[in-house]
């Protein structure tokens, strides 16, 4: 896959990123580094492998349906940028 | 030309757990404002997720309800997307092996049976609740947001494009929801968001295999707005359609006010969701004997019920779909028969005065003030007589109002059918010779006439009388 501009604005907008237009072609050489190092290791025969779901030999690890207490109020907003009446204040959302 | 819809739901439901998906934080609703939270379902860094066992149990009778089969390997992923109902900007959800996959549901519409299969069912957390400054999302400077639902455990059922009318939709979700109250796993309350959908519809000319572009409306949380939603953009795209024009691929919202669908533009330009498997949690391994233990643990749903209804005791296919579609309408009228009382009059009186009475007072069967047994003891007094249906409803007036024992009304109340001869001849008497045009028309040919003393006969006895006695006798005499 050929990394361009665009690809590189896209996973930008996509994670809430600003890519300064001077730093633009150090992204692009380095995605593009990236996935030729994923091209040599899709060359390796995984024919008769499981996909990978965990990398611990772990499985149904669960929890008991008990209420636990949770955070006070003031706790939980402690870091809120914003807050309003005990909730989490965000700026506008819709265009 | 004609169009025909192709209609697919994904309906979200909140499964009735104590505690949230992935901590230990309470669900229950209406609590105040981020008061049920913690670092977990904040998501706050470094904090480690565990899977509540009951949800993974909730699911899987909730697969094996709809017809599923379990996958046996199922792991969580995230879903990455940026909203400020996420704290953790990714939703904790299932990508590629979900709980359950290839089920179905039947549903009927006008006397016909089709089913809808159902792609998947997965679980996942649900999201925080967004309180808007302005009238809309559209007019507000800022948002409010509380995190207490977030990570409140759903299930999301996923159908196949199989509805091609708004009517189906309803019905399929109304199914979807009776079953999942049939085998507990979710509370169903539709105006507390336990229930949902996204539903999502395109046309196509009648006849073609092709599927149009399709537009999305997302979290309908009634049947009539998940009808009238369609409804409406069911006829928006044909217009455009029509007009030679193309139907653009967005989600749209419902405004339930005026009755329209509204285009959101959010500010995510391109749905990427860039899944990826969560590390945090473990995969979920299934074996046979699990999956046929929780196979033993379900009741009988709501389908086998009908048919049983039907069956057993004589019910008429629609009758019995009523009674059926919820399961405490399904129980009472099990608790009114097993008093030996005749099955169809028992519907008859649920689905009539009795629904009509709760629907009225806004109240559930459940909280029926008439209980199943004071019901079926009425019922009773209809079948050998001593109460005419009439006089029934003035009973049931009564245990609506105190849940007494219909027998002792009927006493105190002095309600006891007159079902004796000599007594009805007499009153009837009385009205032959009080009425004489009436019996003049009678005996002139205009047999009509027989209603209006039927009626003079019933008010001289309050309602008392027999009426198929009066008939009887009041034929008699007229025709001497
Ligand atoms: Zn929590």
């Amino acid at each position: 896959m050929k990394i361009t501009k665009q690809t590189v604005e896209n996973v930008a907008m996509l994670s809430r990123l600003n890519i300064a237009d001077n730093k633009m072609d150090k992204y692009i050489e380095e995605f593009s580094n990236f996935l030729e190092y994923v091209d040599v290791l899709q060359q390796v025969n995984t024919e008769n492998i499981k996909p990978t779901a965990h990398v611990l030999p772990l499985q149904n690890v669960f929890r008991e349906d008990i209420v636990k207490s949770s955070l006070s109020r003031e706790a939980a907003l402690a870091n809120a940028p914003e807050q309003e009446d005990g909730y989490f204040k965000v700026p506008r959302i819709i265009e | 030309m004609s169009y025909e819809a192709v209609i697919g739901l994904e309906i979200h439901s909140e499964l009735k757990t104590k505690t949230k998906i992935f901590c230990g934080c309470a669900t229950t609703f209406g609590a105040e404002q981020n008061t049920h939270v913690c670092p977990v379902c904040l998501g706050l860094p470094g904090v480690l997720p565990v899977v509540n066992k009951k949800v993974v149990e909730f699911a899987l009778k909730a697969g094996l309800a709809l017809n599923c089969t379990i996958n046996k390997f199922s792991k969580f992923d995230r879903k990455n997307y940026y909203y400020p109902d996420l704290p953790k900007n990714f939703q904790t959800s299932q990508f590629d092996l979900p709980i359950a996959e290839h089920g179905y549901v039947d549903i009927e519409v006008n006397d016909t049976t089709k089913r809808i299969r159902i792609t998947r069912i997965h679980m996942e957390e649900d999201a925080g609740k967004l309180v808007h400054a302005g009238d809309t999302i559209k007019d507000s400077a800022s948002s409010n947001v509380d995190y207490n639902r977030t990570g409140v455990p759903l299930i999301e059922i996923v159908s196949e494009p199989d509805m091609r009318t708004a009517e189906e939709a309803r019905a399929y979700m109304e199914k979807v929801k009776s079953i999942l109250e049939y085998i507990d796993v979710s509370n169903c309350k539709m105006e507390e968001g336990n229930l949902r959908a996204d539903v999502n519809v395109s046309l196509r000319p009648t006849g073609s295999e092709m599927l149009g572009t399709k537009a999305e409306m997302k979290n309908l949380n009634s049947f009539k707005m998940v009808e009238n939603a369609l409804e409406y953009e069911i006829e928006r795209q044909e217009e455009i359609l029509e007009d030679g024009g193309h139907v653009i691929q967005e989600t749209r919202t419902w405004d339930d006010n005026k009755g329209i669908t509204l285009s959101m533009r959010t500010k995510e330009k391109a749905q990427d969701y860039r899944y990826m498997p969560e590390p945090d949690l473990v995969p979920i391994i299934t074996t046979d004997e699990q999956i046929a233990a929780v196979k033993k643990t379900l009741p009988e749903l709501p389908d086998a019920r009908r048919d049983r209804l039907i069956d057993d005791c004589g019910l008429s296919s629609y009758d019995a779909g009523v009674i059926t579609n919820s399961r405490e309408m399904a129980e009472y009228f099990d608790a009114v028969i097993k008093q030996n009382v005749d099955a169809k009059l028992a519907a008859n009186w649920i689905m009539g005065d009795l629904a009509k009475n709760l629907n009225a007072a806004g109240k559930t069967i459940a909280e029926s003030p008439v209980s199943a047994k004071n019901l079926a003891k009425m019922i009773k007094l209809i079948q050998n007589n001593t109460i005419s249906s009439k006089i029934a409803k003035k009973v049931f007036d009564e245990m609506w109002q105190s849940d007494n024992d219909p027998e002792l009304i009927v006493k105190e109340k002095g309600l006891v059918q007159i079902t004796d001869t000599d007594a009805i001849e007499k009153i009837v008497d009385e009205v032959l010779l009080g009425n004489p045009k009436p019996v003049a028309d009678y005996k002139g040919g205009n047999t009509k006439s027989i209603g209006f003393l039927v009626g003079q006969v019933m008010k001289a006895s309050r309602g008392k009388a027999n009426p198929a006695m009066v008939n009887k006798l009041l034929k008699e005499k007229l025709s001497q």
